[in-house]
């Protein structure tokens, strides 16, 4: 047992829900009791999604606990097949079945024989793997599915596309400005002249996995997600994939150039070469600010001030390099909560920063913070709390995020508007950093309050200790027009005492 | 109630496959642990149960809230770990940092199916660190939302004192309300305001509610001379009320069935089984009940309920004639769909996760019988319901609004179709007379966005060959 409070990363089906609900028309059942489906919650708020999420539950209730699931899981799996008639309904099992223990695969094979629709297991173990971990794999499961469909129908398509092209693996339902990366990914391949084959999982449809391997390589811009496919697709069809995250002025550049010895390796046959050097060039100079932000007075002022980071593989380890080499601020110390991938993010950081901490104990994160005390914090959401209760500024640069984290307006992180974004975000921390420590040197400048007097100072109207105690109770941001409203109700009837019952005999007549 | 009645009409019930969007009952301690200042509530389950808690409560979790997983591992699964011991190890750390006056354990799905004894293990270790530990078996097992609460305050109210104290002053001090309102008074004050109660057998309320509600029902109790002995739970564990045999007890929520029976089969208490005090109909009748049990004449209570409704008059002209769904998901559906029957909207359905017409018997009866008064049609009234099902009506009734959980508010919303977001209704303050109006204020909210919204035609947000 082990006590928690917090958790950067959620459990396995979490992942596999995000990545059924990434495709389309692909539904998931989860095998959980009543209560386990706040993935719809999730999905449905933080993404503001306008149809409806989908994923149901195959109920554990009392019953199945003494008699099995039974027909249960069947009957719901062919039930939507028959309501929605999705490609594929992917049965999902929680902690609640690990322990159960219950023959979900021979569910799914009978289940099988009556749907129209594909129906798979979720090979996840809830015990073993995390959100991301079983994301990759369901992922993997699903293409791999798909692929040895379409080759033993003989349904494979023969050969590579006429132009280079690229299938953009790893984007998914709640993943970190996915939706934004996505359009900028677009755009980058469009303007290398490259075409997209397929993106997977967001948006795609079951049907055109077996196009994959007609792309002359693959894109896997985030470490988390993707890779497991990406492997699979090397081994089966020789594909080549670029595992460098598009991220930050000299990552772009360094993605670029990998693409470009790709595509010149197989053009040789079809006389294909490209020349990305003026691109990056081009766009790093005078497209990008990043560059030039690097060289500007601003950016001068950020010298050797102290950061930290901390976020998941990619995201932790990308800033981290953007801090250090694009803008010469000293990062203390980076980590990331992918602990089951903690050797590849040394890999990426060491040299980068002067320690590398790898938890999923946000005490621990927490503890380092307040220990070397940074002028701004890069994390996830829980260290923008830290943040505040230490009042150190922190751009949020990783999952898990809040609804604020979905922004309407284009924010990508990769690519060269991504470098755009990430300036803005960094600049923004430490200045923010900087106005409120001179305003602490000078005292503060807003002097309002004590010049003017507000309207409620000056009441004569007496309280009496209980009505006071009730007004303590009401949060601060209105007890001032509450406490108004009832001095003036007791006024209007010449109350002289300002009893609890007065407060709420003013709040039911006027709404204060 | 409804002997008058001459329509053959009366409530129908019905049960569908269960198949419906809830929040997990372990969300009780969210705000159990708010409620009761000096507890620590552990919940003993798995990442799930965690990671719900964390993305339900949103930012509550970063004020250093007192509640914590025992998050179990593979080891704990298969019993290489010995429960008893990672339960001490656990329990001596929470006691270490927090110092907290009760542990109370949340059991879930994980702990029933592998059949940890939490209740076995509870007192041993109990005696052995010096803190009480209170077992609730709160899972998606067997219980919906809010029924999470009935179970802990089914357990609490075990711990309750059986004896009052000897000494009058020392029972002031347990009292949190009658210290409240005897603050800085002389005892010669007390005993003057003692007399303005009429003497009744001792009344304990029950039900977990912010604590400016506590003083908003005790007080509307206290003009008609009915004093409120305790309350279950009260602010402090160490303030549990006193329940000896023969006492009142009252509850003052719907999905309180389970404490309800262990009050009166437990502790021997005599249930007042009245409607819930939600909406000033519901208040009234809540009060009028408490007082008949007592032989009390309620005093100005018509004019008292004519003041509200005066003053929520510019929301009910809002949603009069309006019909309104309930998906169903916390149990205070009945009630507030009586309220808003009452306030003159149709309610074509009810989900339910689970009714216990017992318990809810008088809720029920005031149901029907403002439906007749209001002449409209009575409600269907389906217990575990299915959400997929209820989509299917909705769309073909298309409801004026549609009370429903987050998972399909804002697709409905894409679809044209007003929502309220049901589980506000359960961190709201919706009792009594004085809060009739944050109801309305929720539930006319969507209705005053369109007004704000209305001349700009776009109202279905989906493609037309969106599903459903």
């Amino acid at each position: 047992m082990k006590l928690a409070y917090w958790m950067y990363a959620g459990p396995a089906h979490i992942g596999t829900l995000r990545i059924a609900s990434s495709f389309k028309n692909v539904h998931a059942i989860m095998h959980a009791p009543l209560g386990d489906d706040y993935f719809n919650v999730m999905r449905s708020m933080l993404e503001r999604e306008r149809d409806f999420t989908p994923v149901t539950t195959s109920v554990v209730d009392r019953h199945v606990l003494a008699r099995g699931s039974q027909e249960k899981v069947v009957d719901n799996i062919t039930r939507k097949d028959a309501e929605e008639h999705p490609d594929l309904i992917v049965l999902t099992p929680t902690c609640t079945s690990s322990i159960l223990q219950e023959d979900l695969h021979n569910f799914v094979q009978r289940a099988q024989i009556e749907s129209q629709g594909d129906v798979l297991l979720a090979d996840v173990n809830h015990y073993r793997y995390n959100e991301l971990q079983a994301a990759d794999r369901t992922l993997h499961q699903i293409v791999q599915f798909y692929l040895e469909k379409a080759r033993k129908k003989g349904q494979l398509p023969e050969g590579k596309t006429e132009k280079p092209s690229v299938n953009i693996i790893g984007l998914s339902t709640l993943g970190f400005h996915n939706n934004h990366d996505r359009t900028e990914l677009k755009r980058l391949m469009n303007d290398l002249g490259i075409e997209v084959n397929e993106i997977i999982p967001d948006g795609a449809s079951v049907h055109n996995l077996k196009n994959l391997p007609r792309a002359w390589f693959n894109l896997v811009p985030y470490r988390e997600l993707g890779m497991a496919t990406a492997q699979y697709l090397e081994q089966e069809f020789g594909m080549p994939y670029i595992d460098i995250t598009p991220m930050g002025v000299v990552e772009t550049a360094r993605c670029i150039r990998k693409i470009q010895q790709v595509i010149n390796a197989q053009g040789a046959n079809v006389d294909y070469n490209v020349d990305y050097e003026e691109f990056i060039n081009e766009q790093t100079l005078h497209v990008s600010q990043a560059a030039w932000f690097s060289r500007s007075i601003d950016c001068q002022n950020l010298t050797g001030k102290k950061a930290v980071v901390f976020g998941d593989n990619t995201h932790a380890a990308a800033i981290t390099k953007i801090l250090a080499r694009e803008m010469g601020i000293h990062v203390v110390w980076a980590g990331t909560y992918c602990k089951y991938d903690a050797d590849w993010f040394r890999d990426q950081v060491s040299e980068y920063c002067d320690e590398v901490i790898i938890t999923e104990d946000h005490g621990a994160i927490g503890d380092a913070i307040a220990r070397v005390e940074p002028s701004a914090i890069f994390g996830t959401q829980m260290e923008r709390h830290v943040g505040k209760r230490l009042n150190i500024p922190c751009g949020v640069i990783a999952a898990p995020i809040h609804i604020q984290n979905f922004p309407i307006g284009y924010k990508p992180f990769v690519g060269y508007e991504g470098t755009n974004q990430i300036v803005d975000l960094i600049y923004n921390s430490f200045t923010l950093g900087m106005e409120d420590h001179l305003l602490e040197i000078f005292g503060g400048h807003d002097t309002k309050e004590v010049i003017t007097k507000g309207i409620s100072a000056d009441s004569e109207m007496n309280w009496s200790k209980d009505g006071l105690a009730e007004l303590n109770k009401i949060p601060g941001f209105v007890r001032g027009k509450v406490k108004r409203n009832t001095e003036k109700f007791a006024r209007d009837r010449n109350i002289s005492e300002i009893t609890a019952e007065v407060l709420y005999a003013a709040k039911e007549a006027v709404g204060a | 109630m409804t002997s008058t009645d001459t329509t053959p009409q009366s409530l129908q019930f019905e049960c569908d496959t269960g198949n419906y969007h809830t929040f997990c009952p372990i969300s009780c301690v969210a705000w159990l642990y708010q409620k009761i200042e000096d507890s620590f509530f552990l919940v003993i389950g798995t990442k799930t149960c965690g990671y719900f808690l964390q993305n339900a409560m949103g930012v509550m979790i970063f004020a250093e809230p007192r509640y914590a997983m025992a998050e179990l591992e593979e080891g704990d699964i298969s019993a290489q770990l010995n429960d008893y011991e990672e339960l001490k190890r656990l329990c001596t750390q929470i006691k270490r940092d927090r110092n907290p006056s009760v542990i109370v354990w949340i059991g879930t799905c994980t702990t029933e199916i592998i059949k940890m004894d939490l209740e076995g293990l509870a007192p041993k270790l109990e005696s052995e660190i010096g803190i009480p530990i209170v077992v609730a078996r709160a899972n998606g097992l067997d219980y919906a939302f809010t029924q999470g609460e009935d179970t802990v305050l089914a357990a609490m109210a075990a711990r309750c004192p059986d004896k009052a104290p000897v000494a009058e002053a020392e029972k002031e001090e347990r009292n949190a309300i009658s210290k409240l309102l005897n603050f800085g008074r002389k005892k010669e004050e007390v005993a003057i305001e003692e007399s303005e109660y009429v003497n009744h057998p001792p009344l304990v309320l029950f039900g977990s509610l912010p604590d400016p509600v506590v003083t908003q029902l005790t007080l509307e109790l206290k003009k008609q001379g009915i004093k409120v002995s305790g309350w279950l739970p009260a602010k402090r564990y160490t303030e549990l009320p006193v329940l000896e045999e023969g006492y009142y007890v009252a509850g003052v929520n719907p999905f309180l069935s389970r404490t309800a029976t262990t009050l009166m089969r437990r502790r021997k208490c005599k249930l007042i089984g009245a409607p819930f005090p939600i909406g000033p109909d519901g208040t009234r009748a809540w009060i009028e009940k408490i007082c008949s049990v007592f032989g009390i004449e309620p005093k100005g209570l018509d004019e008292r309920e004519a003041q509200i409704w005066e003053n929520l008059e510019d929301y009910v002209k809002l949603i009069r004639g309006k019909s309104v769904y309930f998906m169903g998901d916390n149990l205070l559906e009945i009630s507030i769909a009586r309220f808003l029957i009452r306030c003159g909207m149709t309610v074509p359905e009810i989900g339910i996760p689970y009714m216990d017409k017992r318990y809810q018997a008088a809720e029920l009866a005031l149901l029907e019988k403002t439906c007749h008064e209001m002449n409209v049609p009575l409600p269907k009234i389906i217990e575990k319901p299915d959400n997929y099902n209820q989509l299917q009506r909705i769309k073909a009734h298309q409801p004026d609004l549609v009370i429903t959980g987050m998972a399909h508010a804002n697709p409905l919303e894409a679809r044209g179709i007003n929502t309220k977001w049901s589980v506000e209704f359960t961190f709201a303050q919706i009792h009594g007379f004085t809060n009739a109006r944050d109801i309305l204020e929720l539930v006319t909210r969507p209705l005053r966005r369109n007004n704000n919204l209305k001349d700009l035609g776009w109202d279905k947000l989906v493609r037309d060959e969106a599903k459903v």
